[in-house]
């Protein structure tokens, strides 16, 4: 599933040979002992990610992104599975001897060291050449654009000063690989998104495979090359931004990125390559590529900015539902209208205010919804 | 016109206090220079610097205060070293024991003197121990360990842990990291700890009079000499001892303001 869906999305990252990946993760277990309960944080995750590759670990708090990657630097022992770096069994090696750093949330600056000897920390313990230092640690600093702050001390700056301190305390030792846990957390909105853009120009520039982790789906979206989506300790889907977003895997992940409808149906018949669920009061979802049969009990999602709205009864081909508009919310790029359909179900329709505003349906019209056979997208229960 | 009677009622308590505070003070190094010609040191007869040139004339008190001396350094460096050890285990690890040496830390700052000391007396003696220096030391160790520990503790429980963890990611040992990151982080907590044990052991009468055997302490001394007549040496020597703790308490106060 893994290097099928690698090259769907973003291919530049991607590698272009097969090679060792940079992380490899095999059957990883992790339990803990929670007042004489075994409780699992990790229930047996597999996946490998590649060397050069943005890759994110995404997912609502609890549900093990964070232990993956303590386990991966080397903070937490699997109790079953195996932690291979570029094909290196590392699975007991402590985390001072392994080739990746990382990120922390906190950015876990030591207060008494002022920038530079934060910088120069782990070369130090390296035991590398006072020059070589000297030039490393100047160079990473030009990186993360903090030149001429070698001097101040961590509290003496700004949250996003001290957020690339830590990112270049990693960045200099060149890892293997630099773990990053939830590192934007602490930053307010627009300058987050300014080191988000930031993190990637870094990436691409020193080219070192990076594992994100973070709960912020925009977050992940916006940078990553694969994502791993988790849920209560298991991967539930592990594809290209776009794939998690256009198919969504499962209910979950439908439900967590973005917003997104589900529609339960049954299947009434197949026709020409669509399965056709039929609805009350003359309406249709097809449902295109299903492999179903008529009778089968079926789930589709569908996002909200790819279903049309109108007054009149759209043309054949397209899925079709009446409803009436329940609630509209302006806002500014586009309408939220809330439909709730003959069954009682609601849906979420976004609609992109164009310039003839006067099309737009009002709270109580009754409507018709239409989309695309090819967005509705059957997923697992 | 009442915010300024307040004001200046404030400043007059304020102004108060300070004096309540500082006039014992002030007589103690006062009457280091009192010109006295009677055996007791309580009128003031004339200035003079003759008990600072004759600081070290009675060969018992200075004994009594190298006694003290060393007593307080040995007892404040083995304290800090165990205080700190316990300090960290108690605000880091969870682990048997953790409540009960908690409470043990508790109970040995809410002890009564007089307890503490009759009961390590009758441990000594039924130990067969002689008492001297060492035992004096060991009960100065164990009734100012409490004080390191809840300073230590403290600012281990503050400790962003991950400080440490990076550390180790980026190829810090166990032992690099305690030593480059862990102890100046807790640096504040440990100072003001082992100057709380200085403090405790140099004055300390009560367990001392305890377990010393026949060995004199600079407490002791004084407490002794009372009936007779204090001599001056003993105000310049609290004087001294008065000073060089302002030092050092001032001392950590701006190192700490400029660590935090």
């Amino acid at each position: 599933m893994t290097e099928t869906q690698a090259g769907t999305g973003e291919a530049m990252a991607s590698p272009v040979a097969p090679q060792v990946p940079a992380i490899e993760l095999d059957g990883v277990v992790k339990e803990y002992l929670a007042n004489g309960e075994v409780v699992q944080a990790v229930k047996g995750v597999t996946l490998s990610i590649a060397e050069g590759e943005f890759f994110s670990l995404l997912g609502p708090s609890g549900c093990g992104k964070t232990t993956t990657m303590r386990m991966i630097a080397g903070f937490e022992d699997p109790s079953r599975g195996v932690v291979r770096l570029h094909g290196r069994d590392v699975t007991n090696v402590p985390p001072n001897r392994r080739d990746v750093n990382m990120v922390f949330q906190s950015y876990a600056l030591f207060p008494h060291m002022n920038v530079w000897e934060n910088v120069a920390f782990g070369l130090r313990r390296r035991k590398t050449p006072e020059a070589e230092i000297k030039r490393r640690v100047g160079e990473t600093l030009e990186i993360v654009d903090l030149v001429g702050r070698e001097k101040r001390r961590p509290r003496e700056m700004s949250g996003g000063q001290q957020q690339r301190v830590a990112l270049a305390r990693a960045l200099v030792n060149r890892p293997r690989a630099l773990l990053l846990d939830e590192p934007l957390g602490a930053l307010d909105l627009k300058l987050r998104q300014a080191m988000q853009i930031e993190l990637k120009r870094i990436q691409r520039e020193v080219g070192i495979t990076f594992v994100y982790v973070t709960h912020d789906q925009s977050e992940a979206l916006t940078m990553s090359d694969r994502i791993a989506v988790m849920h209560d300790g298991l991967v539930e889907q592990l594809a290209s931004p776009r794939e998690i977003y256009e198919r969504p895997a499962t209910a979950f992940v439908a439900g967590f990125i973005g917003t997104s409808n589900l529609i339960r149906g049954t299947v009434d018949r197949v026709e020409s390559g669509n399965a056709v669920l039929a609805l009350d009061e003359g309406g249709r979802v097809l449902v295109a590529e299903a492999s179903h049969r008529a009778g089968d009990p079926i789930t589709i999602t569908v996002r909200p900015e790819k279903i049309t709205i109108s007054t009149e009864e759209p043309a054949g081909g397209l899925s079709a539902v009446r409803g009436t508009v329940s609630e509209v919310v302006y806002l500014g790029l586009y309408n939220s209208y809330a439909v709730r359909l003959a069954d009682g179900a609601e849906v979420t329709v976004f609609q992109q205010n164009a310039l003839d505003s006067s099309s737009t349906a009002e709270r109580g019209d009754a409507v018709w919804l239409s989309w695309q056979p090819h967005h509705s997208y059957a997923i697992g229960s | 016109m009442t915010g300024k009677l307040g004001d200046r009622l404030l400043h007059g308590y304020t102004w108060l206090i300070i004096a309540w505070l500082t006039a014992p003070i002030i007589v103690m190094i006062m009457f280091g220079f009192n010109d006295k010609q009677s055996k007791s040191n309580t009128s003031w007869q004339g200035f003079t610097f003759r008990w600072y040139g004759e600081l070290f004339a009675d060969s018992s008190l200075t004994g009594a205060l190298v006694n003290s001396l060393q007593v307080a350094v040995v007892s404040t460096v083995l304290t800090t070293v165990i205080g700190t050890a316990l300090g960290l285990a108690l605000g880091r690890h969870r682990f048997r024991g953790r409540g009960v040496s908690n409470f043990l830390v508790f109970a040995a700052i809410s002890t009564p003197e007089l307890v503490m000391g009759a009961s390590l007396l009758s441990l000594f003696v039924s130990g067969n121990t002689p008492r001297g220096l060492a035992t004096i030391t060991i009960a100065h160790v164990l009734f100012s360990l409490s004080f390191v520990v809840v300073t230590v503790r403290a600012r281990v429980v503050g400790l962003d842990p991950s400080l440490e963890e990076a550390a180790r990611d980026l190829g810090a040992g166990t032992w690099t990291t305690f030593r480059l990151v862990t102890l100046p982080a807790i640096m504040p907590g440990v100072l003001a700890g082992a100057l709380l044990a200085f403090a405790l052991s140099i004055d300390d009468y009560v367990v001392t009079s305890f377990v010393n055997g026949n060995q004199l302490t600079f407490p002791l001394w004084i407490m002794g000499s009372v009936k007779v007549g204090i001599p001056p040496q003993v105000n310049v020597m609290g004087t001294l001892i008065f000073g060089i703790g302002v030092a050092i308490a001032i001392a950590n106060a701006v190192a700490s303001r400029r660590r935090a």
